[in-house]
């Protein structure tokens, strides 16, 4: 039993043996774990699944994300969220009152927006800014990096972005969807936690990566 | 009946693929998922769009996802240069393709939604179709679309009398000698089934049933390509 990962393919058969549970990307056929995507294969406690290293966005519950306002109906907005079906902000998922007539005072199509999943449905995702922290949002800038690079970005327990947040002095906020919000009182901090998030995914494959972000650091403010 | 003093024009033997057999995934970096496949001197680049949603909305399906594929012919890519644009031949390419792909894919979730493939031929000299599958195969992989397995794809045929490998583009089109040429492009599972087959020429049941042993053989070879090159890829991109 190896906890080391391995780069998995469709077809492959990652592990051999009835005690073993597929998880997802995978499929049990008779003793064998079979993986049915491309992946990083981990084992924990029996349950085996496959990590994916690339494709788009999939929505799931519960997930942060930052979007577009694409368009406004009679009861909500629908907002870009770089998944493969537009979502859905109804109007009674935010907090406040507002005025059926005047829904683009509260948001305008081209907003950004930061939200939550609440539902994910047939007929499409629904969305919440009902919590803490969701809402319109007003300053500092967006980028975007691939949405599979998201984990290496927050780190392990928030590692690598509470290291970025405190040597830029900027708060982060970091959507599923690969979407990151950065906002400081200085525009140089911004553009540094920029350059810092952009050197994160693409290096995203090397081991000991906080220790290697640390040294690019001393470096960048040592110029 | 195969003649074992049999000369093949570039110098293979009957049994022997083109050579070099090269694979590379991740090359388009705007895709969601690519991957580059050569064979000789055919060279194809496959890249994979979505899944995304189907427009124009009618046809959506809500039952799956829908594949779709679209073989191209870059002008370049042969002699005498080629339209640019669709035509006969590639959209029937393309609609083979999806036929080739599809047994493998798992897209029942995808409902209503379309999962593109782009593949564009750099340089031909037949067998064109094969490394397109090829590439396409692996670009899906790496898109991370489910899959049951990767698919692989190579040709047999038969010139004059003797069964061979992998055709090129004079033993396919100009060869003309005794009985002539059959080109068989088939399409294989890593497990040996068959998902894709077509037969361009005159060959017998026994010897049809020699070719496709021959190829299923072949396709291993290449399937192990295929897997090397999307392990290489990795964490990087």
């Amino acid at each position: 039993m190896s906890n080391k990962r391995k780069i998995i393919i469709p077809g492959e058969v990652i592990s051999k043996g009835e005690e073993y549970l597929p998880g997802e990307g995978t499929e049990k056929k008779e003793d064998q774990i079979i993986a049915i995507r491309f992946g990083l294969a981990e084992e924990i406690n029996k349950l085996v699944k496959v990590i994916p290293l690339s494709g788009v966005y999939e929505p799931r519950r519960g997930n942060v994300i930052i979007g577009k306002v694409e368009n406004i109906t009679f009861n909500g907005w629908i907002i870009n969220i770089g998944a493969p079906n537009n979502a859905f902000l109804s109007l009674m998922e935010v907090p406040r009152y507002v005025n059926k007539n005047g829904l683009e005072e509260v948001m305008d199509i081209g907003d950004m927006v930061i939200a939550k999943i609440w539902a994910i449905n047939k007929r499409g995702i629904d969305l919440s800014i009902k919590s803490k922290n969701l809402g319109r949002i007003n300053e500092g800038i967006i980028i975007k990096i691939n949405p599979n690079k998201v984990p290496r970005i927050i780190g392990k327990e928030g590692s690598m972005i509470n290291l970025i947040k405190d040597e830029t002095d900027c708060n982060i906020t970091v959507g599923q969807n690969g979407f990151i919000w950065i906002r400081g009182d200085k525009i140089e901090n911004e553009l540094l936690a920029k350059k810092a998030i952009l050197f994160v995914s693409k290096k995203s494959f090397i081991d000991g990566l906080t220790e290697e972000v640390k040294k690019w650091f001393s470096g960048e403010k040592g110029k | 009946m195969t003649t074992k003093s049999f000369k093949r024009n570039s110098g293979r033997k009957p049994e022997e693929m083109r050579a070099p057999i090269k694979a590379k995934v991740g090359i388009i970096p705007n895709a969601d998922g690519s991957a580059m496949f050569q064979a000789g001197k055919t060279i194809a680049y496959a890249s994979v769009f979505g899944p995304k949603k189907m427009h124009p909305q009618h046809l959506q399906n809500p039952e799956k996802g829908t594949l779709r594929c679209t073989y191209n012919m870059i002008s370049f890519s042969v002699e005498d240069r080629i339209r640019p644009g669709p035509n006969r031949r590639s959209t029937e390419i393309s609609k083979i393709i999806e036929w080739a792909l599809e047994p493998v894919l798992m897209i029942g979730k995808y409902s209503n939604m379309v999962i593109d493939v782009h593949i564009n031929i750099i340089q031909a000299d037949a067998g064109t179709r094969c490394a397109a599958i090829n590439a396409a195969a692996m670009a899906l992989a790496h898109a991370g679309i489910p899959m049951k397995s990767l698919v692989s794809s190579v040709a047999a045929g038969k010139i004059d009398k003797t069964i061979v490998l992998d055709l090129d583009k004079f033993e396919d089109s100009e060869y003309d000698e005794g009985e002539g040429s059959t080109d068989i492009p088939m399409t294989f599972t890593p497990d040996g089934k068959l998902t894709h087959i077509q037969v361009d020429g005159k060959i017998d049941y026994k010897q049809l049933k020699e070719a496709i042993e021959l190829a299923r053989n072949a396709t291993k070879e290449i399937y192990e390509v295929q897997k090397k090159a999307l392990k290489d890829v990795g964490g990087s991109e």
